[in-house]
């Protein structure tokens, strides 16, 4: 190693965390006075990070239950965030699933099955990957709305709907589980037609058993893809029962009713579970991610 | 179908194979069910639907039915879920971009002239209260002011009866049941006996009323308020006048390259059009290069071998990464807000300023980028982690005693080295920013509006949320012109994503050639 010397380190050193520090305070500073304000008294008010009169009220309508303040008048939750909370994991979980099944089953066929056309199926894919569901929002509503007419299930303002175009996602996931299939050896599979599995058989007992890390980093990505999802849901939901969190909390801050201090505890009671889950996935997701987009 | 195709390959194949009996009932199962649904969505004048359903059932039962597709069958749910999800939307949407469909042309032919021939106008003079009485085999209306009453009637389709003076029925319906008949009811024309004839004019009444429009022919209507003959116009999705004047509701039809024209030649939407691109295109470059930029100078200090707390740094860093965008996105909503967000209240308190970060447009575009920053610097920095490792130690060691000083190393060096595998990912991060919606539409809404505008137009619109709000929030719902111009963003992200598909090759090459 080049040997620098030691007041030299020591000042770089400082450097370093000095500038990391600051700028970590920068970065995390809206965390900070969001869980300052989710504690503070009405929903307008402005004061120091630790509040000076700190109250459950926005935490007690944030859970759904009505907060009685000293002078005895009772406050009810603005909107149903636990309702809202339900929808997107439901929504998450249904569509999650679905998508991994799709993927996991394409990715198989792209790595493993000789099928004619597949280098042309894959490069359309990769091109094809790259048109966001989103741009086709107007295709979107005019196509539920018209689905609607027939049965309501298909309609607008249903989660069937949301769920069956959140399907699209799989183009995004099949890369990765087929970069995961590819790195494994093909002795494995020759072994097994061998001793006489079908493709099937192979994908059911091996492959598949031998997928399930991979399968669940994927489940958790299209999970948070789907409860993150704004556009969407905000086209082809329209009762405040049905919506998910990522359409319900843009009406914390509308510009006629702002509600700030009861969004801030909102934000951290569904942000958090989600964070939590990331943070977890995230050390699989990086590499998934690059290799995804480098192998293909 | 599908059965008949398949015993005829198993008679070639000589060898009755028992174990196929309940994948191709199941197959079978599956393709009647999708053949129904594609009949059923015909039937409801919804053919394209139903096309796509048929489709999808000759597939299935091809790719399951038949032995022949058998590697076919782990491809076709994916590629099946590809074409319906996203190629028909996308084609929809271009399709919809040579339609005139909007708020104002919704509906079909038929129902327009429905909804038009539907309305009239009540002559309160005749307007008298009614009930409905129970008969052996349907209702009788009972008019309790004139004292007459009807022939039975069904009510449960269109009908016409007479009215004729009467006693008043003993089994009358209370209003609440009334009303629940109200669909047949309004079906329904009654006949006094001097001639006049009765509708159904509100939830108790019947009166006279004389209808708005009057079909005469397949393409025409009468308007009885002044006897003028009004004529479908194909062209354009309307009845008009004789004088050219359009009547409201119109219907969707194809206007071919309308749309397009009008974005290119009417002033109103080619001005703020070109100014939004150019901004999309700034936006999304800037995005890319800042964090970019940030994700590369926190990776570099976070590889430094003398760094002690590494992991806690890296964790605390992707932070705003883990935390779900909308919501990070509205946090900053409320923070810039002018006056009561945090931040205006320290810039006050430090330097004596309050920025009107939303009303001003160049300040809304300094947020956007700040926001947006913010929220991707994580990313670029857990990539640039992961390719700064791929550079060799010894390269840099080596120049380092050549008397490099470490920014030269980074530039000379590193830099080079890690660039060409992070093009297509930046190239992605690009097309990402491109399409940005989320954070438009959660910080901005595209506003504050560009003066003179036709059609809503902010400073901060990219063109995906300058079309999103042209389709779902503005009154007019122009879903026709904004699926033109979505074609226009399609045409810049297929030639993004054709790039990408260029440097992902050369990178997967490069590594090729290295291994």
């Amino acid at each position: 190693m080049i040997v620098e010397r030691p007041a030299d380190l020591r000042r770089k050193k400082i450097l370093a965390h000095g500038f990391l520090i600051i700028f970590l305070v920068l970065i995390l500073f809206p965390f900070l006075v969001v869980v300052s304000i989710s504690f503070r008294e009405g929903n307008f008010a402005t004061g120091s990070i630790w509040p000076s009169n700190p109250t459950l009220e926005h935490w007690y309508l944030a859970l759904g239950l009505n907060y009685t303040r000293a002078n005895g008048t009772v406050v009810t939750p603005p909107y149903p965030v636990l309702l809202w909370m339900w929808n997107s994991i439901k929504i998450g979980v249904i569509a999650g699933v679905g998508v991994l099944a799709l993927s996991t089953i394409s990715a198989y066929a792209f790595s493993r099955i000789r099928i004619r056309g597949k280098a042309v199926l894959l490069d359309s894919l990769f091109l094809i990957q790259m048109f966001p569901t989103t741009l086709a929002l107007v295709a979107i509503y005019a196509i539920f709305d018209a689905l609607g007419a027939v049965t309501p299930v298909m309609g607008l303002d249903s989660h069937v709907a949301l769920i069956a175009i959140y399907l699209s996602a799989v183009t995004l996931h099949i890369w990765t589980i087929k970069g995961y299939f590819d790195s494994i050896d093909t002795a494995l599979d020759k072994a097994a037609a061998i001793d006489g599995a079908t493709p099937w058989q192979t994908f059911r007992y091996i492959f598949l058993p031998l997928a399930v890390p991979i399968m669940s980093v994927v489940f958790v990505l299209a999970f948070i893809g789907f409860v993150n999802d704004y556009p969407i849901a905000s086209v082809l939901i329209r009762s405040e029962a049905n919506m998910t969190l990522a359409v319900g909390s843009r009406l914390y801050l509308n510009e006629f009713r702002y509600l700030w201090g009861n969004f801030a505890a909102a934000a951290i009671l569904s942000g958090l579970p989600i964070t939590v889950v990331f943070l977890i996935a995230q050390r699989y997701l990086v590499s998934g991610l690059s290799d995804g987009a480098v192998k293909g | 179908m599908t059965a008949s195709v398949d015993l005829a390959h198993k008679d070639k194949d000589q060898v009755p194979r028992l174990a196929a009996v309940p994948r191709l009932v199941g197959v079978g199962i599956v393709t009647l069910g999708l053949l129904f649904g594609a009949f059923y969505l015909y039937m409801l004048a919804q053919p394209l639907f139903g096309a796509i359903l048929l489709a999808l059932a000759v597939g299935v039962a091809i790719v399951f039915g038949t032995n022949r597709f058998y590697g076919a069958r782990f491809i076709f749910p994916g590629v099946a879920a590809v074409l319906i999800f996203i190629a028909f939307p996308v084609i929809y949407t271009i399709y919809l971009g040579f339609t005139n469909y909007s708020s104002f042309n919704l509906l079909t032919y038929e129902r327009a002239v429905s909804v038009l021939t539907a309305r009239g106008t009540v002559d309160p003079e005749t307007e008298q209260p009614f009930a409905v009485a129970r008969d052996d085999d349907g209702y009788r209306i009972w008019m309790p002011e004139a004292g007459l009453l009807s022939e039975p009637v069904t009510l449960d389709a269109p009908a016409e009866a007479e009215l004729t003076p009467g006693d008043s029925p003993i089994d009358l319906l209370t209003p609440r049941d009334a009303v629940a008949l109200r669909s047949g009811l309004q079906a329904l024309v009654l006949t006094t006996p001097d001639g006049r004839e009765l509708r159904n004019s509100g939830l108790r009444t019947f009166a006279t009323v004389t209808p708005d429009f009057i079909r005469i022919d397949e393409d025409s209507l009468l308007r009885t308020a002044d006897d003028v003959t009004l004529t479908a116009d194909h062209g354009r999705g309307f009845f008009v006048t004789p004088e050219g004047a359009t009547v409201p509701p119109g219907w969707r039809v194809n206007i071919g390259f309308g749309n397009f024209e009008r974005v290119f030649n009417s002033r109103g939407i080619r001005g703020p059009m070109v100014s939004i691109f150019i901004w999309t295109l700034i936006f999304a470059t800037a995005s890319v290069v800042l964090t970019f930029a940030v994700g590369l100078t926190l990776a570099v200090i976070l590889q430094w071998e003398h760094l002690r707390f590494k992991s806690l740094y890296r964790i605390l860093l992707i932070l705003p990464y883990a935390v779900p965008a909308f919501i990070s996105i509205l946090v900053f909503r409320g923070l810039f807000n002018q006056n009561f967000g945090e931040i205006n209240l320290i810039l006050n308190a430090l330097f004596g300023i309050s920025p009107t970060w939303f009303t001003d447009g160049t300040l809304a575009r300094v947020m956007l980028l700040i926001v947006n920053t913010w929220l991707g610097y994580p990313y670029m920095m857990l990539l640039a982690m992961g390719f700064l490792q791929s550079v060799p130690a010894d390269h840099k060691k080596a120049a380092a005693l050549e008397g490099a000083s470490s920014a030269r190393v980074f530039f000379t060096i590193t830099l080079p080295q890690i660039i060409p595998p992070f093009l297509p990912l930046l190239i992605a991060a690009f097309a990402f920013n491109f399409n940005n919606l989320v954070l438009v539409l959660l910080l901005t809404q595209g506003l504050p509006d560009i003066p003179g505008t036709v059609i809503p137009a902010g400073q901060t619109d990219i063109l995906a949320s300058f079309t999103y709000r042209m389709a779902f929030n503005d009154s007019s719902q122009q879903f026709g012109l904004a699926g033109a111009i979505t074609l226009l963003i399609f045409v810049v992200v297929a030639a993004i994503s054709y790039l990408n598909f260029v440097a992902m090759r050369r990178a997967a090459n490069r590594r090729a050639g290295r291994v």
